[in-house]
């Protein structure tokens, strides 16, 4: 059996990634840079189920993020209860969007599911915005000081760091054990063409209805635990349309519809966005979505398949040239 | 009295909805293609109103600059862009247009700044008196203007030999082909007279209302619910649908709040996307 030296070196990195940062002379800032890193990749990996693997480009997203970070507040705000204990009620409520959205919009084509995403993630916006029981556009706070380590509240971000980790590598086995099902096969063969998998008897409205849900729920998860960390979210960081778009962006980046696509996007993106906010300061958003526009525009007109697609062709092509033998042989 | 007025000043508006609605759904017509950039070209053409007001030209002006500029523009997304993603994946052609909203709307962020901006007093400021109901010109103009521009596209689509090529392409590009059209230019015609509507509309709703970078986005949402609800691919059916939005939004802000106007129009799109998904003309 071969082992796969790239993603064993890439966890053992990860793993150790907050240990190795506390040589150097700022190392609270590279763990929270990692931190954040971590979720964008957990946020994109969810995203990738259903943009990636089944090509049903969402762009409303933000909601079940939305949902995920909300609904463990409230659940603070009203009955004082741990966070945490909101995370089921979250998923629940972010898959109930999804089936909402994706059983009316996935007869149509592509292009009218992205736009029933966008238009519900807007709708629900403004309402979250005006809406008093979730703070209006100033937000809900979590408790101030942890009463338990069930609150889920630490000082530094290094547990953060590992439970997050933790939730990825859940997140990417998962889309592992998809990949090689039925269920995976149905989803490329859906992406490939959907007529086509239909002539075949893939389910095609069923399938792309779970693999909604599924993305849906996980990222909910992701919104969840952002709100764990930080104990606060107002309609801009929960439900805003960057929350969408940086997950697109970051599995779009790295490669849509691969197992660790969504991480490598995360990889080259958050450090670049951790630079460029420091370098430009909080007025530099603006400039900061002019870059993003730019990269996603390049990506759709150069490489749609992302960084790894990239790599495949001519990273690839130019290793395997002088044991050609070999590869053949295999 | 004062609803009288109010549906006046929503059929007004809502002409303005179907003259930008028309040039999106012409796009999806043509090329199964949903431009998620077509409401910052809406605001590029408010911007082109303010920069020609900058140079002091009159609003006489404005029509005619903002109709040049955006169709080159159009034209330029078309062959710079668009034609490359259409036969790619899915990802690539929500992406490429997408991505081109969050660029043209940031760059006119950091060009124009965020700051809200409304028109100089011009000759078409004032108001109406038309039988104890008052209208604003800069409105009323709006209105008709853009009525006649939405009629004069579907006549140009419909009467004439330009018309019946670019429906040829439309119908079937190799059919097309064969009959001597070339569907590269058919189709970035097409994306220079949609990009030419979005931009005439703004320049029109530029003259009454105050503007920023951001207003992009609720247009191409409002484009959205009324392409949806007219039909797809139909120009007649968006120009309908526009007036009934425009309705139901001046209606719905002046009974409920003019936050809730969105939420009412919004609410709108997911009912069409329930009972009526393929919309008032539209087919599947």
């Amino acid at each position: 059996m071969r082992l796969a030296w790239g993603p064993i070196a890439l966890w053992a990195a990860l793993l150790l990634f907050p240990l190795l940062v506390t040589v150097s002379d700022s190392a609270a800032y590279l763990q929270d840079v990692g931190t954040t890193l971590i979720l964008a990749a957990i946020g994109a990996s969810a995203w990738n189920i259903v943009g990636g693997y089944a090509g049903q480009v969402s762009v409303g997203h933000a909601i079940f993020f939305g949902a995920g970070a909300y609904v463990p507040l409230l659940v603070y705000e009203l009955w004082e209860l741990p966070p945490l204990l909101g995370l089921p009620f979250a998923m629940i409520i972010a898959v109930l969007f999804a089936v909402a959205i994706g059983l009316p919009s996935f007869r149509l084509t592509g292009h009218y599911f992205s736009m029933a995403t966008i238009a519900v993630a807007e709708l629900v916006r403004i309402v979250v915005s005006n809406w008093p029981l979730l703070g209006e556009a100033i937000g809900i706070q979590g408790p101030a000081t942890p009463r338990g380590w069930w609150d889920l509240i630490f000082r530094s971000s290094v547990p953060y760091y590992y439970i997050y980790l933790a939730v990825l590598a859940g997140v990417l086995a998962l889309t592992y054990a998809m990949e090689r099902s039925r269920f995976g096969y149905y989803l490329r063969a859906i992406r490939a063409g959907e007529r086509a998998a239909r002539s075949l008897g893939v389910p095609v409205l069923r399938t792309k209805l779970m693999a909604f849900m599924l993305s849906a729920a996980l990222t909910a998860v992701a919104g969840a635990l952002y709100s764990f960390k930080f104990g606060f979210v107002n309609p801009e960081s929960g439900i805003g349309i960057l929350v969408s778009v940086q997950m697109i962006i970051i599995a779009a980046l790295g490669g849509a519809g691969t197992l660790y696509g969504p991480l490598i996007g995360a990889l080259l993106l958050i450090p670049l966005q951790s630079a460029t906010n420091t370098l430009w300061g909080g007025g530099g958003s603006g400039l900061t979505f002019i870059v993003y526009g730019g990269i996603i525009v390049l990506l759709a007109r150069f490489e749609p398949g992302g960084l790894i697609e990239l790599w495949r062709r001519v990273g690839a092509a130019a290793f395997a040239r002088p044991k050609r033998g070999a590869a053949d042989a295999s | 009295m004062i609803l009288v007025q109010v549906a006046v000043g929503g059929l007004l508006l809502g002409a303005v909805y179907a003259l930008f609605a028309s040039g999106l759904t012409l796009i999806w017509g043509m090329m199964n293609f949903i431009n998620f950039a077509h409401g910052e070209f809406v605001m590029l053409g408010m911007y082109v109103a303010l920069v020609i007001t900058w140079i002091h030209g009159g609003p006489e002006a404005f029509v005619p600059v903002a109709t040049a500029a955006l169709f080159l523009l159009g034209v330029g997304v078309y062959f710079g862009l668009i034609k490359h993603v259409t036969r790619g994946p899915m990802l690539a052609q929500i992406l490429s247009t997408f991505g081109l909203a969050l660029l043209l709307r940031y760059s006119a962020f950091a060009y124009f700044k965020p700051d809200f901006r409304t028109l100089p007093e011009s000759w078409l400021s004032g108001t109406l008196n038309v039988g104890g109901i008052y209208l604003q010109n800069s409105k009323l103009v709006a209105g008709f203007v853009a009525l006649l521009l939405t009629i004069g596209m579907h006549v140009l689509l419909t009467r004439t030999a330009l018309g019946s090529r670019l429906l040829a392409v439309s119908e079937d590009r190799n059919a097309a082909m064969l009959m001597g059209i070339r569907p590269d230019r058919m189709q970035a015609l097409a994306w220079g007279l949609s990009a030419a509507s979005a931009g005439i509309a703004g320049a029109l709703l530029a003259i009454g209302f105050p503007f920023s970078p951001e207003v992009g986005a609720t247009f191409a949402l409002t484009a959205f619910v009324v392409v949806a609800f007219g039909g797809f691919g139909s120009v007649p059916g968006a120009a309908l649908a526009g007036l009934i939005i425009g309705l139901v939004d001046q209606i719905s802000a002046y009974k409920l709040g003019p936050i809730y106007k969105d939420v009412v129009v919004y609410g709108l799109f997911v009912a069409i996307l329930w009972v009526r998904p393929q919309g008032l003309f539209g087919k599947v």
